[in-house]
């Protein structure tokens, strides 16, 4: 452990100590979620937050706890030295506190986990489908990653959203980035092709690999009604040709330099 | 209201639906679109439903009818301004349309309907301008 961390893990341990002195003086009993545990609550919640956040395991998490049980329960033997049966249940009333303490700290940290989790979740969705405008009236949407049903209908609306936006005509959708097409995937590619087709888009699907080929085949899936091109640069040419545009190669030997 | 008001405009008719449409409603149009086409002698159809919310399963096989109909009668029909949610749920009944020409506005859909309806009417030599 570093300084800093030490001087850190320092101030937390008193601060926790402190919250819990409060606690117990309010007369906070073991069972941990009556009122007086509040500020104790709260410190553990922020606490496990911050650790989950800095990537902490679990058990370096939980052991903040459970490190106070050694300390306390010697503190304990020599204040019930001559009472063992009080001492049993002192020592059972602060190690069910400190399970209790322990527990809720783990459920914290578990939380603010799948916080992070669903966030990245979110933000991955919104990253991932992106709509690119080409040229005039000729958009794209380069589609990478695994297709599932909710993100291929993010995918479907943002597109159908762009072509209203935009008032294209043609939308390439590039699958190169696709790992695997299953007969969902590809009833979703399917679906989204009509529905542009039914707003008055064409919609061409570009990038299908050698393989993807065979198993769409293999599936039995019928491609026959959509354009279909091996690269993004075969579809945009497509497009471009399409919607009456025409690409030409300047001849650089004829034209007199440029000073 | 109980009707949809049909346009005439040169050789094409111009519908736009603009409430939400329920089944009594898309009868009306039917009967009035066929009756209209032959009285005009009708060449295009252009139907715009950017102000339509919401569809079911009656109003999308509509459509569908709507444009053949349509054929039958030698016209050519239009759909334009499908909202993204109505041609999500059009897609999701297995109603693609498929006989229906779409556009993504009134500008766009007249300029395809001139060029559908010129190439069609190509053997008889006439023009449909506006």
């Amino acid at each position: 452990m570093s300084k800093p961390e030490q001087k850190e893990a320092d101030r937390q341990s008193r601060e926790f100590l402190g919250s819990l002195q409060t606690a117990l003086q309010r007369g906070g009993t073991e069972d941990i979620g009556g009122p007086e545990w509040i500020t104790v609550r709260e410190f553990l919640t922020d606490f496990s937050a911050v650790r989950a956040k800095n990537g902490y395991s679990p058990s370096e998490t939980a052991s903040m706890i459970f490190s106070l049980k050694e300390s306390l329960f010697f503190a304990l033997q020599e204040e019930y030295a001559a009472d063992a049966g009080a001492l049993g249940s002192a020592v059972w009333t602060s190690s069910k506190l400190l399970d209790n303490l322990g527990l809720f700290t783990m459920e914290a940290f578990q939380k603010s986990r799948e916080e992070i989790i669903s966030r990245q979740q979110q933000e991955l969705l919104e990253l991932s489908t992106p709509v690119v405008r080409l040229w005039d009236n000729i958009l794209a949407l380069p589609l990478i990653g695994t297709l599932d049903s909710a993100r291929t209908q993010v995918v479907m609306e943002n597109l159908l959203e762009a072509i209203v936006a935009t008032r294209s005509d043609f939308a390439i959708i590039d699958i190169t980035g696709v790992p695997v097409v299953d007969t969902l995937v590809a009833q979703h590619l399917l679906k989204t092709v009509a529905a542009a087709r039914l707003m008055g888009a064409d919609c061409l699907i570009s990038g299908i690999r050698p393989q993807i080929a065979q198993t769409i085949i293999h599936l039995g899936v019928d491609l026959a009604g959509v354009t279909t091109k091996a690269t993004l640069a075969d579809a945009f040419a497509l497009a471009l040709r399409r919607s009456g545009n025409r690409v030409v190669r300047e001849d650089k030997t004829k034209r007199a330099p440029v000073r | 209201m109980d009707r949809i008001p049909i346009l005439k405009m040169g050789a094409y008719l111009l519908v736009t639906i603009q409430v939400d449409m329920h089944d009594r409603l898309a009868l009306t149009l039917q009967d009035d679109l066929t009756m209209q086409i032959v009285k005009h002698r009708t060449r295009g159809v252009l139907i715009d439903i950017s102000g339509l919310e919401m569809v079911d399963s009656f109003i999308g096989r509509m459509l569908g009818t709507i444009a053949s109909m349509a054929r039958l009668l030698d016209a050519e029909t239009m759909v334009v301004g499908m909202q993204p949610a109505v041609a999500i749920t059009l897609v999701e009944l297995g109603l693609s349309l498929n006989g229906v020409r779409t556009a993504l506005d009134v500008d766009k859909g007249m300029r395809a309907l001139q060029a559908a309806v010129s190439e069609a009417g190509q053997d008889s030599n006439e023009s449909f301008e506006l």
